[in-house]
């Protein structure tokens, strides 16, 4: 059987992801569908490259939700993870009570025994942190409060499927085989010394984490042989996973536990790049055998039953979760994005009910027709959340942007002062220090809050909105800063105000060259670059300390300025609307040539010849005229510098 | 002893070739507190109450510059115009600096022939310094003749040792306080009384 090779196994599923997740990028339904496609695509239904092997893949794929979580934990600042601590325990818990309950007494109204309706109550109470985080991710919601929100149920869907394991052997009829199929060394201890081994499990990676492998980090970076810090990196995130299953924890859980306590190493980017390119692999690959076990046989047996199931469920969950999301003040968008994304059943399941069939609380066609409709609702989440992203959101975007609703500004000021991030913060400071009253609108709540609480007055709200920017006195004002976070947020701004409130001068921030320019098509005259004066300053400091003059360093930093700014002009002049990724890319770096090369021929800083006395010198024939030397050697002779002033 | 503060203004130091060797030449000299405007405020953004307490801090003060268009760098215009306030070095309560010298050191271009009513630039380097002299006044102060050298353009490097000790003796002079009124009011040069403290030696 050479075609079933490891080799060509590799090659089938590496090529169907290749060619299945750009297509779907492209198609805007975003790669965990793509990895789906591919699966179902080379899976026993329509290719057949892959049969019985998927399952084992699948097992093995999952390892990459642990990695994930790894890559979670270690982005995640323990004193976030404290501050959630609230919706983790609170929302995440009562959504798998909750769901749990309501599941389960569906499954025993339907006909199942009430051991069976538990267990299958308890399996569809989790949801996919695969998929989800992988979705929420790629779109950029995860700091969104519905991100935040479904990342907590998540976590706490991670603790919940230990206990889940531990209840499993219990609702085994009496008399069956009671395996639990599990490898854990816990089995047959006294529940205290279970509850031990727990903890010290838990413990033991905490400490480890912060007095062992900080150093050994330490010893393998000094070797410098990079791939060794890759195995190192690896070996950390097996070896948790192998002692939480020892232990008979989540490995996953055990890996984000790992990775928080590991965050404020001074590894951890190093960590999270080494990391990365394997998690994403094996994620992928868990998505595609994901699509690669959908059972469409037994679907198409059924078809209106599967599909009827999986859409019962799904709206059950979803529904449970608005609810909660309801409660926890989420508002109606991110609530609709909250419960639409948890709506499918997670990874999990498959092994929850592999544990069903093994221990007979499940009969076979049962467990295998709703393993199919746990795949199935996994594929359908790419799609349900594309149906909220194109249909529902733009409805919400109108009237409510985010989560919290605008504040009402009750202020009129010659300044409006968009975004008061990093810039925003700075000129803010100024011109209130100034004595320039400023009208400040900001889309980040924290940083609303902040402010107030330093007794500044920022109101939250998206300044793109017209409604809003009247009612911060857009119509009176004078000037509008647009200091925003992405480029985006500003060109809205830029076109509202274009339109809506022609009387405002705009003073925008750009963070890029290619910012800037989008910026000069849409006809912004005062454009400041996040960076230029910053780098100019840092630039004129170093002539000085080579001993080029104070003022000579200042005036050359000047002139570099106005002729960057007048070289980016004439090149935004010449620029045409080419705009797929690969010529805006060669574009990007040409531009950035040109702009090199006008530094070299043009002799910027050369108009000092005002304080220049060699033509005068030569008028009067004096043959030393050659020794005055140019701008350019000016850190050599200088010997004099200021003192004791 | 008295002490000096000198308030330097080149604003392409690097190309000089007399104020660089000048500098050179007092580094160090008691007394002497040199004070490089264009160094310390490369923006022009002067501050006035640091300047004012050094003013306070010293006894004579001389602008060093060379004498552009008839006049001084434009740093020394922006720092008249800030430091020297009204109520504090003029007016009815300004007296801060009253009593103190005040002089200028320059460099020009042209010979000392060409600053003569009959010469090139029709007027002695005492006529265009009219606004320095005024201001000196205004605030109570004595001003002192100046201390020039001439003839920049011609200048040859064997001239340049001679010129730095001049300046370096006439600092000192002025600090051990050698000059009588009597000289200083007589002098049309700074320069040349040197020659004659010598010659009474």
């Amino acid at each position: 059987m050479n075609e079933h090779s490891f080799f060509f196994t590799a090659m089938i599923y590496l090529a169907a992801a290749v060619v299945c997740v750009p297509v779907a990028k492209k198609l805007g339904l975003g790669s965990v569908l793509g990895y789906l496609l591919a699966g179902i695509f080379i899976g026993p239904n329509v290719m057949g490259f892959i049969g019985a092997e998927g399952q084992d893949i699948l097992h093995f794929a999952e390892f990459g939700v642990v990695m994930m979580l790894f890559l979670i934990g270690i982005e995640l600042e323990p004193s976030l993870l404290w501050k959630l601590r609230a919706p983790i325990v609170g929302l995440g818990g009562m959504q798998v009570l909750i769901s749990t309950a309501v599941i389960s007494v569906i499954a025993w109204w339907m006909g199942q025994p009430w051991n069976a309706a538990l267990a299958l109550g308890m399996t569809f109470s989790l949801s996919s942190t695969a998929i989800v985080l992988q979705i929420l991710k790629e779109k950029g919601w995860m700091p969104s409060a519905a991100g935040q929100s479904a990342f907590s149920v998540l976590l706490f869907q991670d603790i919940a499927v230990i206990p889940m394991l531990a209840i499993f052997p219990l609702l085994a009829p009496v008399g069956a085989v009671t395996s639990t199929g599990g490898h854990s060394s816990r089995e047959g201890l006294p529940g205290w010394m279970q509850t031990l081994m727990v903890f010290g499990a838990v413990i033991t990676i905490i400490l480890a984490g912060r007095y062992l492998v900080r150093p050994l980090l330490r010893l393998v970076a000094q070797v410098r042989v990079r791939e060794l810090f890759t195995t190192f990196a690896l070996l950390l995130v097996v070896g948790i996973s192998v002692l939480m299953t020892l232990v008979g924890l989540s490995p996953a859980l055990g890996a984000f536990l790992g990775g928080v306590v590991l965050a404020n190493s001074e590894y951890r980017h190093e960590l999270e790049s080494d990391i990365e390119p394997f998690k994403g692999l094996l994620l992928g690959l868990f998505f595609i055998a994901v699509g690669a076990s959908i059972d469409f046989k037994l679907i198409f047996a059924h078809p209106l039953m599967m599909v009827g199931l999986v859409l019962a469920l799904m709206t059950v969950k979803c529904m449970i979760l608005m609810g909660l999301g309801k409660i926890f003040k989420l508002s109606t968008d991110q609530n609709l994005l909250f419960g639409y994304s948890l709506s499918q059943v997670g990874e999990f399941a498959f092994v929850l009910l592999s544990f069903t069939r093994q221990n007979g609380i499940l009969p076979d066609t049962t467990a295998s027709m709703m393993t199919a409709v746990v795949a199935l609702s996994m594929a359908f989440t790419p799609l349900v959340i594309l149906l909220y992203e194109k249909l529902l959101q733009p409805r919400f975007t109108i009237t409510e942007n985010n989560t919290r609703e605008a504040d009402a500004i009750d202020e009129k000021n010659p300044v409006i002062l968009a975004g008061f991030g990093k810039t925003g913060n700075v000129i803010g400071r100024f011109l209130l220090a100034n004595g320039v009253p400023t009208t400040i609108l900001d889309l980040d709540s924290d940083r609303i809050d902040m402010l107030h609480n330093l007794g500044i007055r920022a109101y939250y709200g998206d300044a793109s909105r017209q409604d809003l920017l009247h009612a911060a006195g857009a119509a009176e004002a004078k000037i509008i800063i647009i200091a925003t976070d992405t480029i985006d947020q500003t060109t809205e701004i830029v076109k509202v105000v274009r339109q809506h409130f022609p009387n405002l001068q705009m003073l925008v921030k750009a963070a890029t060259i290619p910012d800037t320019f989008d910026l000069m098509e849409l006809g912004v005259l005062h454009i400041y670059r996040e960076s230029l004066d910053t780098s100019l300053r840092m630039g004129a400091d170093a002539l000085h300390m080579l001993g080029f003059r104070a003022y000579n360093a200042r005036r050359a930093a000047s002139t570099f300025r106005q002729h960057d700014e007048k070289a980016l002009k004439e090149l935004s002049a010449l620029r045409d609307d080419r705009k797929t990724y690969l010529n805006t890319f060669k574009e990007r770096i040409e531009e950035m040539s040109t702009l090199i090369q006008t530094d070299k021929v043009k002799p910027w800083n050369d108009e000092i010849l005002s304080w220049d006395e060699r033509s005068l010198m030569e008028e009067e024939g004096n043959p030393e005229v050659n020794e005055i030397p140019d701008a350019s050697g000016s850190a050599e002779i200088l010997n004099v510098k200021k003192e004791n002033t | 002893m008295a002490k000096i503060l000198i308030l330097f203004a080149h604003p392409a130091l690097e190309k000089s070739r007399i104020h660089a060797g000048l500098l050179k030449n007092i580094k160090g000299t008691q007394g002497v507190t040199l004070h490089d405007l264009y160094e310390v405020y490369p923006d022009l953004n002067i501050d006035a109450d640091r300047e004012q307490a050094l003013l306070l801090q010293h006894d004579i003060i001389l602008f060093q510059h060379p004498f552009y268009w008839y006049s001084a760098p434009a740093i020394i215009k922006q720092w008249q115009d800030l430091v020297l306030e009204h109520g504090w070095a003029y007016g009815h309560n300004g007296k801060a600096l009253s009593g103190k010298r005040m002089g200028n050191v320059i460099s020009t271009g042209g010979s000392q022939q060409s600053y003569t009513v009959e010469g090139h630039h029709g007027c002695t380097i005492h006529d265009f310094l009219l606004p320095f002299r005024q201001t000196a006044r205004l605030c109570n102060m004595e001003y002192l003749p100046p201390f020039v050298i001439h003839g920049t353009h011609r200048l040859k490097r064997q001239d340049l040792p001679f010129c730095c000790m001049q300046y370096r003796e006439t600092l000192e002079a002025l600090r051990d306080d050698k000059y009588s009124p009597a000289m200083l009011q007589e002098a049309t040069y700074l320069n040349d009384l040197i020659a004659q403290i010598s010659e009474r030696n």
